[in-house]
């Protein structure tokens, strides 16, 4: 248990956003085990992990920054980059893959020219891999801005990705 | 609440509950949610209103409803309502839906309920799933919850309830299979001051959701079964740890805990008993090794999610280096039924050591995939073929593999293996969380093998060496095969590798790396032949003789 810091750091910016990761860490009474928390709700709030606000949380904290950072790299549900204006997941669980998610992830890829994990150039997709949602029923599943695409395939996965790059 | 209450509350829903004529109850679970059933619940409800039903006809947001790939699913129920199905329903048949009640179901949404897939499964942990709406608290307490909490509170001793759970031979419901009472009594008994109970919702194994499956329509269920582990143990404070992907199971949660404690069903002086118990929810961040009990432990205290060798186990140092009970989901799940009826009763169902019934999650190349809970015992056969309804497309049937990245796949020959831990052990397999993953004739086993393989490699913590360089090297070796640049030695290379990563890594997630390689290598070498040859074809008929070493990524031939 770190000892709570006599006076507490600012937060980065005026963003109002900062007020919930300020509340999050302290309901946990600024004690180190709120790390992964605190990350949680900075990521909730902005998306991704910048290094202000690894600084903030480290700070905050009382952590060494290299463990705020290593903690952040270390679980593949946090990012440092921002994400695209829209995000497409697609799972590889085992119940997706051998129903073909490999082949959907391999022409989704080559369609928009962005590697899984990262985003493309214009910002505007963020190719992201999964390594299971749960959604096995319904294999191959993608992921669309939040809305789960059953039994998808290359074809019908790229034409609704066209249709919210549309608009 | 006092008993009194709890008892006055189950009595006026079940009362409210049978004055219905017809009870709707549409899946809320992840799967069939991405299909609109919220959509499909709203306009039922709508259409319940504009015919001013709502006395005679309810709609209940429940639990899965089992056949996850045919959502979303509707079940029929109601003292006037003979028991029947819907699939596939869409919000525009509400009307016609509601118009057919009290005569003939809507034939073109309906769905058999005596099929084998539902007749052949025995329920334990979602006995009344699908009945009940998880997010109402009054109505989880109509069927049940915390009766067994207040029973243990009220009429049993800690070390009784111990002893029921050892009664009934309970296992471990993670995969490994560790007796659950054991563990318990093992925690009851470190010398503390404070003690832990932690509950493992970290589902990282792909092709298995039994565990979002109960957190999602069952949460109270969980919650009363950690509040018992705890008054059996001694601890005061618990712990839920569960992935950030599961989304709907934490919002959830988070609910269930809040009215629980709202209720006095947690917090301080449960039931007026005198007994305290508090639950957190921790979010997981997306690894797979956290699911090692070490790793979570590490992660709930916002750590990296590194394992440490053991001993000492967690029952004697583990969260904040006190004892800590950590269970599975499926686990606590199992626990106020066992309370509830006696350890006796429970121990009837299943094998001689493999006590009660197990969720798995069906799916793959197979007709009826869903969620099933079957009897300890089952044959792979009769789940497949009876309850699964075979291979879709006339395909011939080729492997099962259970237990994910750290299980095996099963041949054809061994169909008629009873499902137990000691039984999937013995064809190098394990029961692993519940995932069944079923694969027909055109899976490509080697390709399986590989892809269990990057997927231990990139989840490898890095911690240990032979994990992390050998799931690496082994991955290595499984690509060139694939790629048509394997050679013979490759593959007399890949076993000893097999055999040192399993016998040298630090957790469980290196010692059963090689399991997928190993059983594929034993039941379809002729695959990983075929592909040797298919390389020398290539190779212009010439094998490469020399041994490949990959060395910090660049290739040495020797």
């Amino acid at each position: 248990m770190s000892a709570m810091p006599t006076t507490l750091p600012k937060p980065p910016t005026d963003d109002k956003r900062w007020r919930i990761v300020e509340a999050t860490m302290r309901r946990q009474g600024y004690d180190t085990h709120a790390l992964i928390e605190a990350l949680h709700s900075a990521q909730q709030a902005f998306g991704f992990l910048d290094e202000p606000a690894m600084r903030y949380v480290a700070k905050s904290l009382n952590v060494a920054l290299s463990k705020v950072y290593g903690v952040a790299t270390f679980y593949h549900y946090f990012t440092l980059k921002p994400q695209g204006k829209h995000a497409c997941v697609v799972c590889l669980g085992t119940a997706c893959y051998i129903k073909g998610s490999g082949e959907i992830l391999k022409k989704v890829s080559e369609k928009y020219h962005v590697k899984e994990g990262e985003t493309t150039a214009d910002g505007e997709l963020s190719l992201v891999c999964a390594r299971c949602i749960g959604a096995c029923g319904l294999a191959p599943a993608a992921v669309l801005d939040g809305d789960v695409i059953a039994k998808s395939n290359p074809e019908q996965l790229i034409a609704t990705i066209e249709r919210k790059l549309a608009k | 609440m006092t008993p009194e209450e709890l008892a006055t509350i189950a009595d006026k829903q079940k009362e409210k509950h049978a004055s219905y004529e017809h009870i709707f109850n549409v899946c809320m679970e992840s799967g069939c949610m991405s299909s609109r059933s919220d959509a499909v619940a709203d306009a039922l409800g709508k259409e319940v209103k504009d015919h001013g039903a709502g006395k005679k006809i309810c709609v209940k947001r429940v639990g899965c409803l089992c056949s996850c790939a045919q959502g979303p699913m509707i079940a029929m129920s109601g003292c006037k309502e003979t028991p029947g199905m819907y699939k596939g329903v869409t919000p525009e048949d509400a009307r016609e839906m509601v118009g057919a009640l009290g005569g003939k179901p809507v034939e073109r949404l309906s769905m058999d309920a005596r099929q084998p897939f539902f007749t052949k499964q025995q329920r334990v942990v979602r006995e009344f799933a699908g009945t009940f709406d998880p997010e109402d608290l009054d109505d989880c307490i109509r069927v049940g919850a915390y009766s067994a909490l207040l029973k243990a509170l009220t009429q049993m001793t800690p070390t009784e309830v111990i002893q029921e759970v050892s009664t009934s031979g309970l296992r471990g419901r993670g995969g490994a299979g560790f007796p659950t009472g054991l563990k318990w009594s093992t925690v009851a008994k470190a010398v503390a001051t404070q003690r832990y109970v932690v509950c493992n919702g970290d589902e990282g194994d792909p092709g298995a959701f039994m565990d979002r499956s109960v957190m999602e329509g069952d949460p109270h269920r969980v919650i009363e079964g950690m509040a018992i582990a705890g008054y059996a143990v001694g601890a005061t404070k618990g712990y839920i740890y569960v992935r950030a992907e599961y989304p709907i199971a934490v919002k959830r949660l988070n609910k269930a805990i809040n009215q629980a404690n709202r209720w006095g069903l947690l917090g301080r002086n449960i039931l007026g008993t005198g007994f305290s118990f508090d639950i957190e929810l921790r979010l997981g961040a997306g690894a797979f090794v956290c699911g090692e009990e070490t790793a979570l432990l590490a992660s709930i205290e916002g750590n990296r999610g590194v394992p440490r060798p053991r001993p000492p186990y967690p029952a004697n140092y583990g969260l904040f280096g006190k004892p800590t009970l950590i269970n599975n989901v499926e686990t606590y799940a199992n626990i106020s039924p066992i309370i509830n009826r006696g350890g006796a009763w429970y121990a009837t169902i299943g094998t001689a050591k493999s006590k009660g019934t197990k969720i798995f999650a069906l799916t793959g190349k197979v007709n009826n995939t869903g969620l099933i809970e079957v009897p300890m015992g089952m044959t792979l056969r009769e789940i497949i073929f009876d309850i699964g309804g075979g291979i879709p497309d006339g395909k011939a049937f080729k492997a099962v593999q259970t237990g994910g990245p750290s299980g095996g796949c099963i041949p054809p020959d061994y169909l008629d293996l009873p499902v137990d831990y000691e039984s999937l052990a013995s064809v190098g397999s394990i029961m692993g969380s519940g995932g069944m993953i079923v694969m027909d004739e055109t899976s490509n086993m080697v390709d399986v093998a590989r892809f269990f393989m990057e997927f231990c490699m990139s989840e490898s913590c890095g911690k240990c060496i032979p994990c992390r360089v050998g799931t690496y090297q082994m991955h290595e070796i499984l690509r060139r095969l694939c790629d048509h640049e394997g050679t013979e030695a490759d593959v007399v290379l890949l076993r000893e590798l097999c055999d040192m990563v399993r016998a040298t890594s630090l957790c469980g997630l290196g010692q059963s790396a090689p399991n997928p390689t190993l059983s594929t290598l034993k039941y379809f070498e002729k695959e990983y032949l075929e592909l040797l040859a298919q390389s020398k074809a290539k190779n212009n008929g010439k094998s490469h003789n020399g041994r490949h070493l990959n060395v910090l990524g660049s290739e040495v031939r020797v």
